[in-house]
């Protein structure tokens, strides 16, 4: 089946098997590579990317569901070679380690911002829930989550 | 003077990489040319957990879309070969008369697709005589059934077989007031790296090229030449990135020492990666013990005498989880207690489960949470405090090596101390007046507070570890370790290491780690070993290595070597008295080679083992009615000695802490009564997600080893060894005032539940 999407504002026509997942899609058909894939049940999050602005995990769509979409991956936040404000936070504060979750925690994370600008620590923690990291305890991750929006990412 | 970076918190190098366009795990070689047409493995596993195969049919599946071929043991000829651990334990790579766990691999599937190898793998017929499952260590000692046929009572390593002491009975506890009993579970769990197990294979130029996510590409090659039946120098190992390991990514794993006679066979690259739901039953599992412990002394609280009897699941193989109880859970039994009697014997037993590896801590958590556990028991039995049961029965602070009663000398030791600090910080006066209030006014959120104090063996190799350090031409330098980095941040410490010896900034120096070819002898990345034998190496390489330099300087220079003194700051060399006129690593590296720089390799033997230690406070939250357990504080003092970068060892606690109390709280992987798993996605494995802890509180404590020049102990499992105890603790804790002395981990919601009701009908 042939689809059109944008994928970090560049447009691709792809002929795709109705059964590719959007994060194989991704992955193999465009070469990005850091959106990674964790599980087999939806449970971990490390696919996670956003489609038309909202996090989703890439694992439960497929390519075809994502015609006409507007998708962005973790490639896709740097503007100009700097870092998007959650990247910086997460650099600055330790917010990963074997960089495995981190994508898919980076984009949960910026579209959790875009839902609740300042979030207690709870509000961060139980919206990454659904984002596994077995590396980090998730103390960092809270604090770097909890940072960007201390410097007002929620915006970007 | 700049001052030495050493000790400042430095902002990891190679995070923009991971933060931008993500690490290059191995499933992401999508480019590499060597892999070019590359086919996909896949792996037919077991559905039984123990019986004899009859047939294998595999004659739909090769006839289905894009299938290549497909391997059993007996197409390929694979032999059964003996475990190390065990010689009597024989399998082959490939189940070939027998399966002994669901999840083992029995056949191979070759395709151009990975989803037509999902597909195919449902189409091959295996016909089994099923055998009685034998899931549980304690019945597997007096069943008939035999896992492997010529292992009796399907005990495959045993200490008193060995002849180390056995335990001797009640005249061990004579002038003891008080002798308590315990039988503790410590559960089996999942390692769960977030990245499974994958490689890629492929025959260049007559030698095998295997990419593949470990911990020790060095042990790696060694296993995979040997599957291979090849020279050890016609294999190369490369690590890419590895997205976590945790001990079971140490060793390999038949699917992964497969893909090169496969490549072979098919004369086409491979490419395998396992499924979360794979990963979850053939990776291999972690802990899994069950303790007998018996613990006597004086009503005062001191504690004189410890016996033990630790039976390990070794699982359905004979993989060094087999021996974690004999050689790092038993000689740890003291903790940090002068205790003047102590015995114990471990069996290990194989079972029709996921053979049991290493997992962060790996023998030493086990042996925390038995003594800990045990002085928990007697206080109780004393109506003692808990926390000064320990502080009378404490290792007085000692500078030189101190032997305990089973026979482990420690390094240094300032236990009382770290127990302070923690007390301190969590002020446990104010909690237990909070507990103390909330039990009078019958608050249903009852609270429990749990210490653990703790000591444990890390860098335990004597092997020693390699470095090599070049400086180019250009004044970059490179430099190749022995260690793996996987999370734990080697580029950036290594490299602080390097800059605080030869003033080369951070950001001209690489390092290099698990490629044979680049690093041909190295020990890998386990047992919190990297920073005491691998950044030492680096730091001896690097002092080395500006000795050789001198020579080269005095050249340059016109003045003798002994001349010399190289200026860190100025990162460069001069005549003693004349810092005016002075050559940098440039210069020399140029006038060593203009070609190829300076360098120099070094292995650095550390003077032992080390010993961090610490002291945990956790506080739970327990609702009376339905057994909800949250932890709501976690306060944490490791002392790994000398620190090198604060930013990454808080890094290492606070992720050990996470599995101590998914531990403690939440994971186990279970069976049925048949061996089916019942655990094996992470729908159904309890996960420890962020919703479920809080903010840890880290307590810094400096107590420098004297065993490597950087005064570093191991730091990456002593959260894991201190939480997962006092976690336990707190639960049990929490309920103590109701008459209940002990709840095995995972203290899940339901299980507090049920201790809960057990009372108070
Ligand atoms: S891979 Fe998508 S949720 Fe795990
Ligand atoms: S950093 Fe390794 S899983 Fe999160």
């Amino acid at each position: 089946m042939k689809i059109s999407l944008t994928v970090n504002g560049n447009l691709h026509t792809s002929e795709v098997e109705p059964r590719t997942l959007l994060v194989h899609y991704i992955r193999e058909h465009l070469g990005l590579t850091a959106t990674n894939v964790g599980c087999d049940t939806s449970s971990c999050g490390a696919c996670t990317v956003h489609l038309d602005g909202e996090a989703v995990k890439s694992c439960t769509i497929l390519a075809v569901q994502a015609d006409e979409c507007d998708v962005t991956t973790v490639e896709g936040l740097a503007k100009n070679g700097e870092m998007h404000p959650m990247q910086k936070a997460f650099m600055e504060n330790h917010g990963l380690q074997c960089g495995f979750c981190t994508p898919g925690m980076v984009m949960a994370a910026i579209s959790l911002l875009r839902e609740i600008p300042n979030p207690s620590e709870e509000e961060v923690r139980i919206g990454l829930e659904g984002n596994l990291c077995r590396c980090t305890g998730y103390h960092n991750i809270v604090k770097s989550v909890l940072d960007a929006a201390s410097k007002g990412a929620a915006g970007r | 003077m700049t001052g030495s970076i050493l000790g400042n918190r430095v902002l990891r190098k190679e995070d923009p990489k991971f933060l931008t366009t993500g690490g290059q795990y191995v499933d992401d070689l999508l480019t590499e040319p060597l892999l070019a047409g590359a086919v996909h493995v896949t792996y037919v596993r077991s559905t039984v957990a123990h019986g004899r195969i009859l047939s294998i049919d595999t004659s739909v599946a090769e006839s289905m879309d894009g299938v290549i071929a497909v391997f059993t043991a007996e197409s390929l000829g694979l032999q059964p070969e003996n475990a190390t651990y065990n010689p009597a334990a024989k399998r082959a790579l490939l189940a070939s008369d027998k399966v002994r766990f669901v999840g083992e691999p029995v056949a191979a599937i070759v395709t151009e697709r990975p989803e037509q190898g999902e597909d195919a793998a449902e189409q091959v017929i295996i016909d089994y005589d099923v055998l009685e499952a034998v899931i549980d260590i304690e019945a597997a000692m007096e069943t008939d059934t035999l896992i492997f046929d010529d292992i009796p009572n399907n005990v495959v390593f045993d200490t008193a077989a060995i002849g180390m002491p056995d335990i001797s009975g009640d005249s061990f506890f004579d002038g003891c007031d008080v002798v308590v009993d315990g039988r503790f579970v410590n559960q089996r769990v999942a390692p769960c790296p977030l990245e499974v197990r994958g490689c890629a294979a492929t025959w260049h130029d007559g030698r095998l090229v295997q990419w593949t996510s470990t911990q020790h590409a060095q042990g790696a090659l060694k296993n995979i030449a040997k599957a291979n039946g090849i020279d050890e120098a016609l294999v190369r190992v490369i690590t890419p990135d590895v997205g976590g390991g945790f001990g079971a990514k140490i060793g390999t794993y038949p699917e992964e020492v497969l893909l090169g006679t496969l490549a072979k066979q098919i004369g086409r690259p491979v490419r395998w990666r396992e499924t979360r739901s794979e990963s979850m039953v053939a990776l291999g599992h972690g802990r899994a013990q069950i303790q007998y412990v018996r613990i006597g002394g004086s009503r005062d609280g001191q504690v004189h005498a410890v016996s033990a009897k630790i039976l390990q699941d070794s699982g359905a193989w004979v993989d060094v989880g087999a021996v974690l109880a004999p050689f790092m859970t038993r000689p740890m039994l003291s903790g940090v207690y002068a205790i003047d009697r102590i015995e114990c014997r471990t069996i290990s037993i194989a079972t029709n489960t996921t053979p049991t590896v290493a997992y962060r801590g790996a023998g030493r958590p086990e042996a925390t949470a038995l003594i800990e556990r045990a002085m928990d028991l007697f206080a109780h039995e004393l109506g003692l405090d808990p926390v000064e049961v320990r502080r009378k029965n404490l290792i007085a602070p000692f500078n030189e090596p101190h032997t305990t009663a089973i026979g482990q000398q420690y390094d240094v030791g300032n236990y009382e101390k770290s127990l302070d600090l923690v007390l301190e910080r969590a002020d446990y006066a104010a909690l237990r007046a909070e507990q103390r209030a909330r039990r009078e006014r019958g608050d249903t959120k009852l609270l429990g507070i749990g210490v653990s104090t703790y000591v444990e063996i890390t860098g335990g190799n004597s092997a020693g570890e390699t470095a090599r350090v070049e400086v180019q031409p250009t004044g970059r330098a490179i430099v190749y370790t022995g260690t793996s980095p996987h999370g734990q941040g080697h580029v950036t410490s290594w490299s602080m290491i390097l800059n605080a010896e030869t003033g080369i900034p951070l950001e001209n120096i690489d390092v290099v780690w698990g490629d044979t070819d680049l690093v041909p002898v190295g020990g890998g990345t386990m047992g919190s070993r990297s920073l005491q034998q691998g950044g030492a190496a680096v730091h001896q390489a690097a002092v080395e290595l500006i000795e050789k330099a001198k020579e080269t300087a005095a050249q340059l220079l016109e003045a003798s070597a002994t001349d010399i003194v190289f200026d860190v700051d100025s990162a460069a060399f001069h005549v003693v008295g004349t810092p005016a006129r002075s050559v940098g690593w440039s210069d020399v590296a140029t006038a060593s080679s203009p070609k190829e720089g300076i360098a120099h390799d070094t292995n650095f033997v550390a003077g032992g083992p080390t010993f961090p230690f610490g002291a945990h406070l956790a506080v739970v939250e327990v609702d009376r009615e339905t057994g909800k357990t949250t932890l709501i504080k976690h306060v944490a003092c490791d002392d790994a000695g000398k620190v090198l970068n604060p930013l990454i060892l808080d890094g290492q606690i606070h992720g050990g802490i996470a599995q101590g109390a998914a531990q403690a709280l939440l994971e186990e992987v279970r069976y049925d009564d048949d061996g089916n798993p019942i655990t094996s996605n992470l729908a159904d494995y309890a996960f420890i997600s962020a919703a479920e802890l809080p903010t840890f509180e880290v307590v810094h404590m400096e107590t420098p080893t004297p065993r490597n020049p950087l005064g570093a102990k191991g730091i990456g499992e002593s959260g894991t060894i201190g939480s997962t105890p006092a976690i336990q603790s707190a639960v049990i804790d929490a309920l103590a005032h109701l008459g209940i002395r002990h709840i095995d981990m995972p203290a899940t919601s339901e299980r507090v539940w049920r201790a809960l009701t057990s009372v108070s009908t």
